[in-house]
């Protein structure tokens, strides 16, 4: 790997606001390094080499603004977000030769930031899946070993970041697709509060738990992202109006981790949970106390039902949500028809994959007469409950601690027959996007079995992001970190 | 809640219907044995008192706020059609309904 690739998000955006490496270098090293790295991983699933190397030349040209926090620095975004004038798939074939006619919000914000967008990685097909082994178009491989699942939905993401491809990406969460791949690739992926981040030009999957947020290969690049693309849109109704904390600024808090409480809740460190991943966040817990952390034990005891209660709500929203594909403003419309009818029905059974078909149809099935009160408004009732216990275990410490994945990231095809034993996997990670609260996943170290990547999930109250970075950041500088794949 | 532990072929063609979705007979003989694994799974919440519980819907915490009634035309039509798999410069064309 080059050594611009190795930099830092910060290192970099410092040399080049110094005019130390020119933005046109950046982009050739990441394009260069995607070249060398992309056989192997294939993140990702369009790259706007000759955009990219323009937009470069162009900032070159103008010179560094020190009032752009991301200007010249080479960045990916999954392939769910919109964007002006380059294909937009959501890794489905229903939207291929889609070119969105707008940026979302997200998107925009990281141009006006002055980042330069290198191009879309891959996910799974409408980010429902774990593993990106759901997108139609190709399957990406995790960095670490490429036997092994990137992690997922935004797999591509996660991927491109640990490669060195880019200096950070945006993905999305519906029920932990940020923080799982960051978790299996050894990045860090925070998933901000519902309402921090606009949704805006974001293809939507569950819209009441989707929410945009970094990767990145430190809490301080993070910081530096989420700084860049949190804030009010009107265009998003749920985008919540308050005022953006100083992320940076949280990162210099001088007590690091000292009198921080950190709860964990019983129920996730109990049966399921893989020994190795144990063993490292129990060490990364332990380097916490010895930097006079408390920790204390705390419940949250709808955690069983949470899983149940998490694909009722998220595949009533897709069934919802996947309806605008119908053949007739955008997207595939197969070829042939005889009426209305069959535009729709042809159009979506040959544009949609098998997990996507599944996920509308038991969506419907959940929302249908006879069924809604049974399932979709039971599961939104216990949505409440999750919600609160969550509220009362934060007001009993500062943030919460827990495994991201119960596992490491799994060999490719293993959980393709059983879509239960996948859903199953997201047990750590689906119950935030319920609660709508932010969740920091942090490396801390390498499974003592599989020699793969284990993150460690901090989570904290709703609007709480600062106090995720800050403690994240505390917690990142005491452990050793795990290096990066030897790819 | 209803015990759903098995759901049959008609019930996937039901479900492939309200989604305005196809499937084939080796898809229908799939799904209605995952669909049966899945909703019997989802049966652990019938065990959970949620007796006067409102639900949630959504977590948002403010309170959405109007914007003045006002027409903004942010896409040109032309724009709005890029993508269309059939127009015809003004409109987007569909098979024939009347």
């Amino acid at each position: 790997m080059t050594e611009i690739c190795s930099l830092s998000l910060t290192a970099l955006a410092g040399a080049l606001q110094k005019r130390e490496i020119s933005a046109a270098e950046a982009v050739q090293a990441c394009l260069d390094r995607m070249e060398a790295t992309e056989p192997r991983i294939a993140a990702m699933l369009h790259v706007d080499a000759d955009g990219a190397l323009a937009r470069a030349r162009q900032l070159d040209a103008a010179g560094p603004d020190p009032a752009q926090a991301l200007w010249g620095v080479p960045v990916t975004v999954k392939d769910a977000l919109s964007t002006r004038g380059l294909p937009t798939t959501a890794g489905s074939r229903i939207l291929e030769g889609f070119t969105p006619i707008y940026d979302a919000f997200a998107v925009e914000k990281l141009r006006q930031a002055g980042a330069v967008l290198l191009g879309k990685a891959n996910l799974d097909e409408f980010a429902m899946g774990s593993g990106t082994e759901n997108s139609a178009y190709q399957k990406t491989r995790n960095p670490w070993n490429t036997a092994k699942v990137p992690g997922g939905s935004s797999g591509g993401s996660a991927a491109s970041v640990a490669a060195g491809q880019c200096f950070a990406s945006l993905g999305t969460d519906t029920g932990g697709s940020i923080r799982q791949p960051a978790s299996f690739c050894g990045c860090v992926g925070l998933k901000p509060t519902y309402g921090r981040v606009s949704r805006y030009g974001l293809i939507a999957y569950g819209s009441s738990l989707d929410q945009i947020g970094p990767l990145t290969r430190s809490v301080e690049d993070c910081a530096r992202v989420l700084a860049v693309i949190a804030g009010h849109d009107e265009r998003d109704a749920t985008c919540d109006p308050r005022p953006v904390d100083d992320y940076l600024a949280a990162l210099t808090r001088a007590d690091g981790l000292k009198g921080v409480r950190l709860g964990l809740p019983k129920e996730f460190f109990g049966k399921g949970l893989a020994p190795e991943v144990r063993a490292a966040c129990d060490a990364a817990l332990a380097r916490a106390r010895e930097q006079g952390a408390e920790l204390v034990e705390v419940n949250l005891p709808h955690t069983d039902a949470a899983i149940a209660t998490y694909y009722i709500i998220a595949m009533a929203e897709a069934s919802s949500n996947l309806a605008r594909f119908d053949g007739v403003r955008y997207g595939r419309r197969a070829p042939d028809v005889k009426n209305l009818e069959e535009l729709y029905v042809r159009s979506r059974s040959e544009g949609f994959g098998q997990e996507v078909k599944r996920r509308i149809m038991l969506g419907a099935y959940v929302l249908s007469s006879g069924y809604y009160d049974a399932y979709y408004r039971k599961a939104a009732q216990v949505r409440r409950l999750i919600r609160d216990e969550y509220l009362a275990a934060l007001a009993q410490c500062d943030v919460l601690c827990a495994p991201v994945s119960p596992v490491t990231a799994w060999d490719l095809g293993s959980h393709a027959a059983d879509p239960l034993q996948a859903y199953l996997m997201d047990a750590y990670t689906l119950s935030l996007n319920l609660a709508g609260l932010p969740g920091l996943s942090l490396p801390v170290g390498l499974g003592a079995d599989s020699h793969m990547p284990v993150g460690l999930q901090l989570i904290g109250p709703a609007f709480g992001e600062a106090r995720l970075l800050g403690v994240g950041h505390a917690l990142e500088q005491a452990l050793p970190g795990i290096g990066r794949p030897a790819l | 809640m209803a015990a759903h532990n098995t759901i049959s072929r008609e019930e996937v063609a039901h479900m492939a219907a309200l989604s305005r979705l196809r499937v084939n007979d080796e898809e229908r003989e799939l799904f209605a044995r995952q669909f049966g694994d899945i909703l019997g799974y989802m049966d652990v919440l019938a065990q959970v008192d949620t007796e006067h519980v409102e639900p949630l819907y959504s977590p948002v915490q403010h309170t959405a706020q109007g914007r003045e009634d006002q027409a903004v035309n942010r896409r040109s039509r032309q724009e709005a059609l890029n993508n269309a798999p059939e127009a015809d410069g003004e409109y987007f064309i569909v098979p024939r309904i009347v």
